[in-house]
């Protein structure tokens, strides 16, 4: 063969691979899509969404708690954690010096990567230890120290987005600068910075490691924020790591119902921003 | 907020620190029952599994990000780059339950079976196939972390200038020479760097190890054994850890996984800042 021959046949085998190797990773997506919605789509009826867990080999219970409790901590933790992301970012992009915002933010960028596991044990120390008591609260707490980086960054990159001309065009009709920032700033920056909030939810929505020693886990309907309380990811793992079919099925079904609420709010938030930029 | 936690963490593990100094690290007991703690079988296990899922990630996830990158075409590119980040999406504790029921079983019949006739002469694979262990942990990680070298590895060959690609296909290079002798490595410091986030990714990642990894604290140099992660004997032991050395010396196991995971993110951070200021284009 001639070398050119030689070449262009490395060519094509290498660009090949390299498709090969998109398709396969795309596949798994669907993969896990399909296995849910096939193992889970049966067993989520109106019981499963509405009744308590039952002890195993009773039929009909549900994990009615579960979705509530989630749905708590969540919005725990996006009361503590977006105020302080939002306002945080908005500091770093208007108003913070050179050295510091590179600071904060560098900062931010390792806390975001900081193992959610660890985050969990903080939580425990600092809000479980002194309480004596596992709570809501807390798996709130730690979501929320998920939550704040992600907020801090996205919203700090989507003020930084908005054109220079428009800062100064209300800056030279004499507008002072905090007014400046809350009145052309961030209104222009709205959709990006609501799309980034909604990513940080759907993110921690999922997480289950930071509750399992700081909201721990609860058959029952918990009585207020401050006592143990269930979750959708935890109810997940504790089912399938159980040796009952019956209990399999409902981590299935809990499964289909988690990930398409974490997938519809991606898909939602890239739709919000889509409809903004179309480029 | 970050020093608060390394504050936090440090004085709760400040019993456990007393009592074995840096021995912590290198001991292998793991022995609630008597009171001795050493962190030796986590770590080992922590590293191994995520070593196992970066050498089954990297090339694949490096040579979907080319092709994203130089090949597709544009609509098709975007389809599947969104497709991957729902892939990031997806919570960990339903890549551990699809781990448990489809990985696990098809391993235990298929594939350790297979790697133990042809391969069997090699230490890594021998001993009972079980199917939990440290190579089903290492499947579902590296399955997680593609997501993460895909997209940063993406950003920076897509910061590369378009002159680079011209001037080589220009002097007569295939697009595969173009792109594996000119493109790769104008934005090699990128690609490195989204490899220690996987890296960092992996070491952190509970759930779906914990679900998979059979949770045995020793070491075994047989990939079908079963073995133990910091994170996940966080996850298992930390509600039931009795007395004060106990509870301190898993919190003294998180720091040690703080630690690193810090270190090799701070690494991460600096090599794809440096590339992305080499580059033209700004990336996040």
């Amino acid at each position: 063969m001639t070398r050119l021959g030689y070449r262009k046949l490395v060519n094509m085998v290498m660009l090949t691979l390299t498709g090969v190797s998109t398709l396969v990773t795309v596949s798994v997506l669907f993969l896990i899509l399909g296995y849910l919605v096939w193992n889970g789509g049966t067993s989520i009826d109106w019981n499963f969404l509405t009744k308590l867990p039952l002890p195993t080999g009773e039929v009909g219970g549900g994990m009615a708690n579960a979705i509530v409790g989630s749905f708590m901590m969540i919005a725990i933790a996006a009361v503590i954690g977006l105020p302080i992301g939002f306002l945080g970012g908005v500091y770093l992009a208007e108003f913070g010096g050179k050295t510091f915002s590179f600071a904060v933010r560098y900062m931010a960028d390792l806390l975001n990567g900081v193992p959610s596991i660890v985050i969990g044990v903080f939580a425990w120390t600092i809000v479980v230890v002194p309480m004596h008591q596992f709570s809501a609260l807390a798996g709130g707490f730690a979501l929320s120290m998920m939550l704040v980086p992600i907020t801090l960054r996205s919203t700090e990159q989507f003020l930084g987005e908005v054109p220079r001309a428009l800062r100064e065009g209300a800056l030279a009709l004499g507008a002072p600068k905090w007014k400046v920032v809350a009145t052309v700033v961030v209104p222009a920056a709205t959709r990006g910075i609501l799309t980034g909030m909604l990513l940080g939810i759907a993110r921690i929505a999922g997480e289950s490691a930071p509750l399992l020693f700081t909201a721990l886990n609860n058959a029952f309907w918990a009585t207020g924020i401050t006592q143990p309380t269930a979750s959708l990811p935890v109810m997940i793992y504790t089912h399938a790591l159980a040796p009952y079919d019956d209990w399999h099925r409902q981590a299935w079904a809990a499964g289909l119902l988690l990930l398409g609420g974490v997938l519809a709010t991606n898909v939602a938030a890239r739709w919000i921003l889509g409809r903004g930029n179309p480029a | 907020m970050t020093l608060l936690l390394l504050i936090g963490l440090w004085k709760t593990s400040g019993p456990s620190q007393a009592k074995f100094g840096w021995k912590f690290l290198v001991s292998t007991d793991w022995d609630p029952v008597a009171g001795n703690f050493g962190a030796l079988p986590f770590i080992y296990g922590t590293v191994l599994t995520s070593v196992l899922a970066l050498l089954i990630s990297v090339p694949l996830g490096v040579s979907v990000a080319i092709f994203l990158s130089e090949l597709a075409p544009p609509r098709l590119a975007n389809a599947c780059a969104f497709m991957v980040e729902l892939l990031a999406a997806v919570p960990s504790v339903i890549y551990g339950l699809m781990a448990i029921f489809t990985v696990v079983p098809v391993l235990r019949e298929y594939g350790e079976p297979f790697l133990k006739r042809h391969f069997g002469y090699l230490p890594f694979f021998q001993g009972p196939m079980l199917g939990i262990g440290f190579l089903a942990a290492a499947l579902v990680l590296s399955i997680m972390t593609i997501p993460y070298i895909i997209a940063i590895s993406r950003e920076s060959l897509m910061a590369v200038p378009r002159d680079q690609r011209e001037a080589a296909l220009a002097l007569g290079a295939t697009h595969w020479e173009s792109t594996s002798q000119v493109v790769v490595p104008y934005a090699r410091l990128g690609i490195f760097g989204s490899v220690f986030l996987g890296l960092a990714r992996a070491l952190g990642e509970t759930m779906a190890v914990t679900m998979v990894i059979g949770n045995d604290p020793s070491i075994h140099a047989s990939l079908f054994a079963s073995g133990y992660t910091i994170a996940s004997v966080l996850a298992n032991e930390f509600t039931e850890a009795t007395g004060k050395l106990y509870q301190s010396s898993l919190v003294e196991l998180g720091l040690v996984l703080f630690l690193i995971t810090i270190i090799v993110n701070a690494l991460a951070r600096l090599l794809v800042i440096a590339t992305s200021r080499k580059g033209t284009v700004h990336t996040a």
